[in-house]
């Protein structure tokens, strides 16, 4: 699968160029996204007397999407006290949680689930990045945690509706501002011996709504072994409440993807450390905890799997997440909006916001 | 007294030690006296484990009393939880060391803040700490005290997450509810996944949280002006240090060239024994070597005597309600009386309304005699 621009000098019979890495297999439920780049033949299967340059579209996206930046939105729900802040500053190398704010700021327990959103513009070799970071203190930490997930179900719902109304009116903006959660971290204690109660609820209640990427919290407090029997009872309890995280099962569209989703979802969920000081440790400066015992080291994949939740999150799968909201989530809840009303009708940009929907 | 003047100059001058033996009775010898009896005797202690279900209590009391008691536990998965309550689960077991015998009973919670909704999971463990008084109660006010079994709790443990950034509700909840009718010492669980600095930053908080919502936790006793400087540092480190925070472990790992009980880390070993990584030493030793008779002296005095009052309080309340002779010892009603007692209860009575029958009769006729 190469990149490289094929140097226009006249072929005879050019092979079939491979499909393109950062295109979509068309789907006939895909509205957005670049249509129809799957193969390089023309309709009826005709070979191609000549480079036309068709590929070269790939780069053209490249360069679009360089300009005009991503948009990424990530929730991140767990008791108070695993991590979740650290974590997500250490995901992204740059204080981009709630505390980073209001730094030393005396810490106070919720009475009932709140939801922050705080949003940071981070650039890497000249992509920029719209990162959204929804917190949610006060989840699991009250007495009685009935029904402590509805205000996070009712803040996903609400995005998505403010996306469907954008799509729904006569004179939509361009890019319709997407403020869906991409991407939701579930925090596990990581109490060694199976999950909790209110785990299970959580992600039942939502693992249909948005994208459930479950993760073990602090994960320097288990051995090895530990670790490894805890995962596995885990994914075993998972199964059995047929709780599906991503990367899902029913969404892989193709071996290639299966087989490496399946990897991923062995290793599931990951055992991870969050840290944002640096220690010396073999004349390399890196992140880790240091303790009386030795260096936690983040990034060493012996110590624990932030690595692999890293790479996962952010190096392969950030536009996959991106697109089963958009494709399936998103889809789904507006299914279910249209049977309900028995049909939208496109509001005209004179009328005040009532909708009648 | 001239003659003894005389005979006292002839004698020959007793050396001191018969002086001393003279005045000397010999009770200093107590202490070794009861201290024989009571090692005959055996003692007994009862210490309750409370927390959240993947806290390390089972390994924590297994490292302290160097047994395996949970050798069977079935851990549960969350599905099979969902519908658990709170139970209480008393593991007995017999330690012996140096001609000493220790009945330890490691009372259970298992259960406990693990569901959902979790109002008011405390109170099964109330129940149980009231009911062994009520039972002691019983026991002491009844005919035959000379075999009471002291099942009163001694002591309760209470593992605090350090995952969290403090007391959370449901701890403060417990504590308070259980403050005034046990021990409570409170333990920061798994210590060894905080930092040193987070540790004591974790400390501090549950320390001004604990003085902040007026919870009474076990408080060492004061020391004794003439104990000697060492006891009495380590002492300070002692009160210094609470809560301590422990980490505890059933495995034993090569660390520096010893056999240790320890945790074994791709970045390093944990020991449970040394006290630059944990508290657990001091913890063993404030609750076996040192405090464990206060212990005991602190719920006979002050929790057990608490509860005796309320209770004496509120029976002598209903007494005088229902207008009833006062009875010089307190009877508590009787809980759920089985027939056999009930049937000899009956005979008894009977056999009194007889007794008291004749005796009138007995009166009437000596009345009788007299007036003749």
């Amino acid at each position: 699968m190469s990149e490289s621009i094929i140097p226009p000098e006249v072929r005879p019979k050019p092979a079939v160029p491979a499909k393109p890495p950062h295109v979509v297999a068309p789907s006939p439920t895909a509205p957005h996204g670049p249509q129809g780049l799957g193969s390089g033949h023309l309709g009826g299967g005709s070979t191609l007397l000549g480079y036309i340059g068709i590929d070269t579209i790939i780069e053209q996206m490249r360069k679009k999407t360089m300009k005009a930046g991503f948009d990424f939105n990530i929730m991140i729900v767990g008791q108070s006290g695993l991590g979740k802040s650290t974590l997500v500053n250490t995901l992204f190398k740059s204080q981009v949680s709630r505390w980073s704010s209001a730094w030393g700021s005396e810490f106070k327990l919720p009475k009932t689930v709140e939801i922050k959103a705080v949003s940071h513009v981070i650039e890497e070799g000249g992509v920029k990045m719209k990162l959204t970071v929804i917190d949610t203190p006060g989840f699991g930490d009250q007495i009685n945690n009935e029904n402590c997930w509805e205000p996070i179900s009712k803040y996903i719902n609400e995005q998505y509706e403010k996306f469907l109304k954008e799509e729904v009116n006569i004179a939509r903006k361009k890019r319709i501002p997407d403020t869906r959660v991409h991407c939701c971290l579930y925090f596990i204690s990581p109490t060694g011996h199976s999950l909790r109660q209110l785990d299970i609820e959580f992600m039942k209640h939502l693992s249909r709504m948005v994208n459930i990427v479950p993760v073990i919290a602090k994960s320097d407090t288990m051995t090895p072994d530990e670790k490894n029997e805890f995962k596995q009872r885990v994914r075993k309890e998972l199964e059995v409440c047929g709780i599906e995280f991503y990367p899902q099962k029913e969404f892989d569209d193709d071996m290639e993807d299966k087989n490496e989703n399946d990897k991923i979802r062995e290793a599931m969920p990951f055992a991870v450390v969050g840290s944002d000081k640096e220690y010396q440790v073999n004349g390399k400066r890196v992140l880790g905890r240091k303790t009386a015992w030795g260096v936690i080291e983040v990034e060493n994949p012996n110590h624990c799997e932030f690595a692999l939740l890293r790479d996962f999150l952010i190096r392969t799968h950030l536009q996959d997440l991106k697109e089963i909201t958009h494709n399936i989530h998103y889809e789904t809840y507006r299914a279910k909006r249209l049977n309900e009303n028995g049909g939208l009708h496109p509001i005209s940009a004179n009328d005040t916001q009532e909708s009648n929907l | 007294m001239t003659t003894s003047i005389r005979y006292k100059s002839r004698i020959p001058v007793k050396t001191d030690e018969t002086t001393e033996e003279k005045q000397y009775v010999g009770f200093a010898t107590l202490p070794n006296q009861v201290h024989r009896k009571s090692v005959k005797k055996g003692f007994d202690f009862t210490l309750m484990v409370a927390g959240e279900s993947g806290l390390g209590k089972s390994t924590l009391v297994n490292s302290l009393f160097l047994t395996d008691l949970y050798k069977d536990r079935k851990l549960l998965n969350a599905e099979e939880r969902i519908n658990q309550t709170v139970e209480i689960i008393k593991h007995t077991v017999d330690i012996e060391e140096k001609g000493v015998k220790l009945k330890l009973t490691i009372v259970d919670t298992p259960g406990f803040g693990d569901a959902v909704n979790n109002n008011e999971c405390w109170r099964p463990i109330t129940d149980y700490i009231e009911q062994q008084f009520e039972q002691y109660f019983r026991d002491e006010s009844g005919l035959n005290r000379k075999n009471i079994q002291d099942n009163r709790v001694h002591c309760c443990l209470y593992f605090i997450p350090p995952f969290g950034h403090g007391l959370r509700p449901v701890d403060v909840e417990f504590m308070k509810a259980l403050h005034e009718k046990v021990n409570v010492v409170p333990l920061i669980a798994k210590s060894d996944c905080l930092t040193p600095n987070e540790i004591k930053k974790l400390k501090d908080r549950v320390r001004e949280e604990i003085d902040r919502f007026g919870i009474k936790v076990y408080q060492f006793p004061e020391c004794d002006s003439d104990e000697d400087e060492e006891f009495k540092q380590l002492d300070k480190e002692l009160k210094e240090c609470c809560p301590f925070a422990v980490i505890g472990s059933n495995t034993v790992v090569e660390a520096r060239g010893q056999r240790v009980r320890g945790r074994l880390y791709p970045w390093g070993i944990v020991e449970v024994e040394n006290q630059s990584h944990c508290d657990f030493v001091k913890l063993r030793n404030m609750l076996i070597r040192s405090h464990m008779h206060d212990l005991k002296d602190v719920t006979c005095d002050v929790h057990y005597e608490n509860y005796r009052a309320q209770c004496i309080q509120e029976m002598t309340s209903k007494l005088t309600q229902d207008n009833r002779m006062e009875s010089p010892i307190p009877i508590l009603p009787l809980a759920t009386p089985d027939v056999e007692t009930d049937r000899l209860i009956k005979m008894k009575d009977e056999e009194l309304a007889r007794m008291q029958e004749m005796l009138n009769k007995m009166q009437q006729q000596i009345h009788d005699g007299k007036e003749q």
